[in-house]
């Protein structure tokens, strides 16, 4: 397939109305997909087109109601889809189990971030600015800041992104993958610079993500580019089919693969490409930075498993060495620099390189299992991850959140339940038994062990055992140290902030009593190479 | 697996209660006195419990007792499965035992500005039913789990109510043991992958386990033992991952100590016994010298240490590690008759130094200090409290006619035939012991009344001085409540000192299993004993 005509069909897939042909594929496969971005074009229109007043309403409204139809849609198919998956949009995407699974992932953690994005009590007028175009520390700024109002752009660009992440993991060749990715990626760069308060920071936040992930995404069209010279295809059946038995230059294959790669680990935040991460989290509006850390991470390793697994699981020899290097730098690096952080946003920053270290682990265990474990690993820390940044948004002074961990100090005499779920939600990122994070670790390292990788294994153990110290350290600050006496109050959260956080607490408690629903789901299938 | 379904409902009532327990003290905990009662009449209740169940044990029957069992995670073949055999039935009844104690001495404390009597002993409630599952915990999975999750109580225990350094102590606590058990859990993951690739599906049962591990290659086993024993000897705690200890038992609340060392330590002996032992044979020999130079190690360091002591509550955490040191040797020695010392060790140990903490903590709270040299000739002013912390570090040093002395001495005649070296190192532990306890008890209690703690700075501030005696006024004898608090644990030091056989007989056939399982043989049959392997 020409690289035009691939194009081509994505601008058709991006507009749902798109005349249905005679030879049409089965579009029941993709109705997610097609609801969310189709509702993100109906946004844009409630953008221009509704008075100002309405636009929260209508679009929180839309919102919701979008992604509860792409889940019931998604719940539909699912129960009689074909086990061995099937293909979608000419080829272009591959409706498998893992896909479904990384979709009804994504689906339910974007409910929860727009629930926070969503959230006007927290801070009045909500945590996004009011007018974009201004400048930082100005009277208009200030102005701003006080005032009720919010760029409700945020919806549109929510959907827009949940969009291409679907897609991104569902993507049956790198073309379809790389418009995913600019797809989910251009709207973050632009929620990034939307905090209501901080805005330089913020700014600064959106600017470094936009220049850092061009030159990611410059890296991934090159090896796409690389490929398509050593395969003839961008499909990634072709491509396995190539490396498997061919006698073409190795060259154009493991440098096309790098680049390739290193796109991938870039939106995934892992070691050692990860340093966009914790300024883009530390600046980002709170919510933002929740749908972030949880979603893109799932897509990005949705993509990662399907590229390593479907493509190029024949040289997995050539590559599982390099990868074993990363995943070692990025669980290092995430629970040693973690350790030395200051701001709870940047904490936890480096706590979720640390864990791409650990999910990168599953992923190069090129099994079922390791794909099982990897699938049910990305539910949990998403699900604890929104929760946390949740609890985070809530803790404030007069000016916005207090992030400073010295703030934090004897919080548990001020609101022992906020503590509490708090305490719980870092036990579950230190994976303590009875939490989702723990059974998540532990399915991985049974994939990772049973795949002869015994040495990791124990890299990160004692990596978890070392991030176990900065969460405890948070734990010790909130219970056991007297609080400041002008110490941040903590905002009694609205009804959407607080179903975000139950939904994540509940969720990473039953994970992690009983899991067996979810390991089921994960394992129920492979991927459709085709 | 041979378990027995009778009596099932009361391991499930064991681990339960003390849940319930703490659920309610908590819910009770805005009146003090009502959560102090409703804490005081739960522990008490599962300390009955405890004794209907030892009663209900058959020694000669099963291993494996009052078992119960349902699936956890099918896909993984976890089980909640709970049953107990004379070892952690012994335990079990330990724990009981102190619980009701700990609760009753930290009736009065003062505890930290904003914390409640309710939470405190709801905290202990919930610990106590961890302990209990951790004993009797028959799926591997399910102990690594319970393993973890009772370091949290105990954390939030020493940080929370401890003392100046608590932060500090508890979060080494907390590290230490958590990285132990993360590398137990690469091996408990490893040990289900060999169930995996010999049966095809893998299961976390205690009994399967054994099966699969203890038949596979040395080499195999060997780094399987090893993450084991990191997490087990990091909590026994072995010299020379013991340095949490003292700070632990320095900053925890008295109670808090009485429950470390008496109860959460023996978890890692127990663990040599339950898990090593069984389900790595051929390393555990392989590696017994290992295991023998730390536990010797630790009696000679720890009763070193203990001797050169300034502070009250550290000796007692370095006189534990010098016991730990003999509890080790007498299960790696592999006889019988020490194994069965080494258990009977690890029972008397909690009576015999929980009572010694106990007391040194009824000093303390009279003194206002732990350092030694605030205090002298305290027995002049304290005369049954003097009493009570001689029989506790005779006790301690394992004076004939107390319980201590029947379990080290089984230890030592037990080690000797196949051990003598480290035997006889060994035996100098006891001499020093008798020279670090009756020290103790000299400095503090003899000669005339002197120190800080009990004649007071001059002019300080608190110093009421009755001239009567030459001491503060407030320096008085033990009250009724504590002289019941401490009369169980001298019955059972005297009592046991002399009348071992209900121990020997509840623990004999589980070690005698433990034996039969690692394919062990006694050195030398000696009496009427017989190790028979079924």
């Amino acid at each position: 397939m020409s690289v035009m005509s691939s194009v081509l069909l994505l601008a058709q897939e991006q507009a749902p109305a798109a005349p249905v042909r005679a030879e049409a594929p089965p579009v029941t496969a993709i109705w997610p997909i097609l609801i969310v971005l189709g509702a993100a074009c109906l946004s844009v229109l409630f953008e221009a087109l509704l008075p100002k007043d309405l636009r929260w309403s209508f679009q929180v409204a839309l919102t919701l109601l979008t992604i509860a139809a792409a889940g019931v849609k998604l719940i539909t198919y699912v129960s009689d889809a074909p086990a061995a998956g099937e293909t979608a949009m000419f080829g272009t995407l591959a409706v498998d189990r893992p896909a479904l699974f990384l979709w009804g992932t994504l689906l339910a953690l974007s409910l929860g971030a727009v629930l926070l994005i969503a959230d006007r009590s927290v801070e009045p007028g909500g945590s996004f600015v009011a007018t974009a175009a201004i400048r930082p520390g100005t009277v208009q700024d200030r102005a701003q800041v006080a005032s009720t109002g919010m760029q409700t752009e945020v919806f549109p660009l929510t959907l827009f992104a949940l969009g291409g992440m679907m897609t991104f993991c569902a993507a049956n060749d790198l073309l379809t993958m790389f418009v995913a990715l600019e797809v989910l990626s251009l709207p973050l760069y632009l929620m990034c610079g939307l905090a209501r308060r901080r805005r330089l920071l913020s700014q600064e936040a959106a600017v470094k993500y936009f220049l850092l992930g061009a030159f990611a995404s410059a890296f991934f069209l090159y090896g796409v580019a690389l490929l398509y010279g050593y395969a003839g295809s961008v499909r990634l059946a072709d491509i396995a089919e190539a490396a498997a038995g061919s006698d073409r230059s190795d060259t154009l294959l493991f440098a096309g693969m790098g680049l390739l790669v290193v796109g991938l680990l870039f939106k995934a935040a892992v070691g050692p490409f990860h340093t966009w991460t914790p300024d883009v989290y530390q600046g980002a509006p709170t919510p933002v930075t929740a749908f972030m850390a949880a979603c893109t991470k799932v897509a990005a390793f949705g993509g990662i498993l399907r590229v390593l697994q479907v493509a190029l699981e024949s040289t997995q020899w050539e590559w599982r060495g390099v990868l074993w290097g990363v995943a070692i730098v990025s669980m290092v690096i995430g629970a040693v620099l973690g350790l030395t952080q200051t701001d709870v946003k940047r904490m936890i920053a480096y706590s979720s390189v640390a864990h791409a270290g650990f999910l990168l682990i599953g992923s190069i265990a090129v099994t079922d299992k390791g794909l099982s474990s990897t699938l049910f690993y990305l539910l949990t820390y998403g699900f604890t991850t929104i929760a946390t940044f949740g609890v985070i948004s809530l803790v404030r002074d007069s000016s916005g959140e207090a992030t400073h961990l010295s703030q934090w100090a004897g919080l548990a005499k001020r609101s022992p339940l906020l503590a509490g779920v708090f305490t719980f939600l870092l036990l579950a990122l230190a994976g303590i038994p009875l939490t989702s994070g723990f059974v998540g670790k532990f399915v991985v390292f049974e994939a990772a062990l049973s795949d002869g990788m015994g040495p990791l294994v124990v890299v990160a153990l004692v990596a978890s055992a070392v991030a176990a110290f900065f969460y405890l350290r948070v734990i010790v600050l909130m219970y056991f140290s007297e609080p400041a006496a002008d110490g941040p109050t903590v905002t009694v959260p609205g009804a959407f902030t607080t179903a975000a956080i139950t939904l994540g607490v509940i969720i990473t408690l039953l994970l992690g009593i009983a899991p067996a629903f979810a390991l089921d789901w994960a394992s129920s299938g492979v991927f459709a190479i085709r | 697996m041979s378990t027995s379904s009778t009596g099932s409902w009361l391991l499930a009532a064991l681990l339960l209660l003390p849940l319930v327990g703490a659920a309610v003290v908590v819910a009770l905990r805005g009146n003090d006195s009502t959560a102090k009662a409703a804490a005081l009449a739960f522990s008490i209740a599962e300390f009955a419990l405890a004794i209907v169940a030892w009663v209900q044990f058959e020694p000669g029957g099963a291993r494996l007792q009052q078992a119960f069992s349902f699936d956890w995670i099918p896909a993984f073949g976890v089980h909640v499965s709970f049953a107990v055999d004379g070892i952690a039935l012994a335990m079990i009844a330990v724990i009981g035992l102190l619980v009701p104690l700990v609760i009753g001495a930290g009736w009065l404390d003062k505890l930290p500005e904003g914390r409640t009597k309710g939470g405190f002993f709801a905290l202990i409630l919930l610990e106590q039913a961890l302990t209990v599952g951790v004993f009797a915990a028959t799926d591997v999975f399910l102990f690594y789990v319970l393993f973890e999750i009772m370091l949290i109580p105990m954390y939030f225990l020493i940080g929370s109510y401890g003392g100046a350094r608590r932060q500090y102590a508890a979060v080494k606590f907390f590290l230490y043991s958590f990285l132990g058990g993360l590398i137990m859990l690469a091996s408990v993951i490893g040990c289900y992958v060999l169930a995996v690739e010999q049966n095809g599906t893998g299961t976390f049962e205690w009994a399967e386990l054994v099966k699969v591990v203890s038949t596979a290659p040395l080499e195999t086993q060997i780094w399987l033992f090893l993450g084991f024993f990191a997490a087990f000897a990091i909590k026994a705690p072995l010299v020379p991952v013991h340095t949490w200890l003292p700070d632990a038992t320095a900053e925890a609340p008295i109670g808090v100590a009485v429950l470390l060392v008496g109860i959460l330590d023996k978890v890692g002996t127990f663990g040599f016994l339950r898990y090593l032992l069984p389900m790595f044979p051929l390393a555990s020999k392989e590696l017994a010298p290992l295991v023998l130079v730390l536990a010797v190690a630790g009696v000679i360091y720890g009763s070193m240490l203990a001797t050169g002591q300034r502070d009250m509550k550290r000796f007692l955490a370095y006189v534990s590690i010098a016991h730990f040191g003999f509890i080790a040797l007498g299960i790696f020695a592999f006889s019988s008759q020490a194994m069965v010392g080494s258990v009977t060790y690890m029972v008397n140990h909690s009576l015999a130094t929980g009572m010694l903490i106990l007391v040194v903590g009824m000093v303390i709270a009279r003194g206002g200090s732990s350092r030694v040299a605030d205090y002298g000739g305290m027995a002049k002013l304290t005369p049954v409290l003097a009493a009570m912390l001689l029989i506790a570090g005779l006790s301690s040093m394992s004076l004939p006619g107390t319980n201590s002395f029947v379990s080290e001495f089984l230890v030592l005649i037990g080690s000797f035939p196949n051990a003598p070296v480290y035997t006889i190192i060994a035996t100098v532990g006891m001499v020093l012991a008798a020279l670090y306890v009756l020290w103790l008890y000299q400095r503090v209690m003899q000669g005339p009344v002197r120190g800080d703690a009990l004649v007071g700075a001059a002019g300080g501030p608190g110093t009421m001085v009755d001239p009567a005696v030459g001491a503060k006024k407030a320096i008085a004898d033990l009250s009724g409540r504590e002289k019941l608090v401490l009369a169980p644990l001298v019955v059972l030091i005297i009592g046991l000192g002399f009348f071992p056989k209900p121990v020997l007989d509840v623990v004999t056939p589980a070690v005698d299993a433990t034996m039969c399982q690692a394919a062990l043989a006694d050195p030398v049959q000696s009496g009427e004993r017989q190790l028979q392997c079924r």
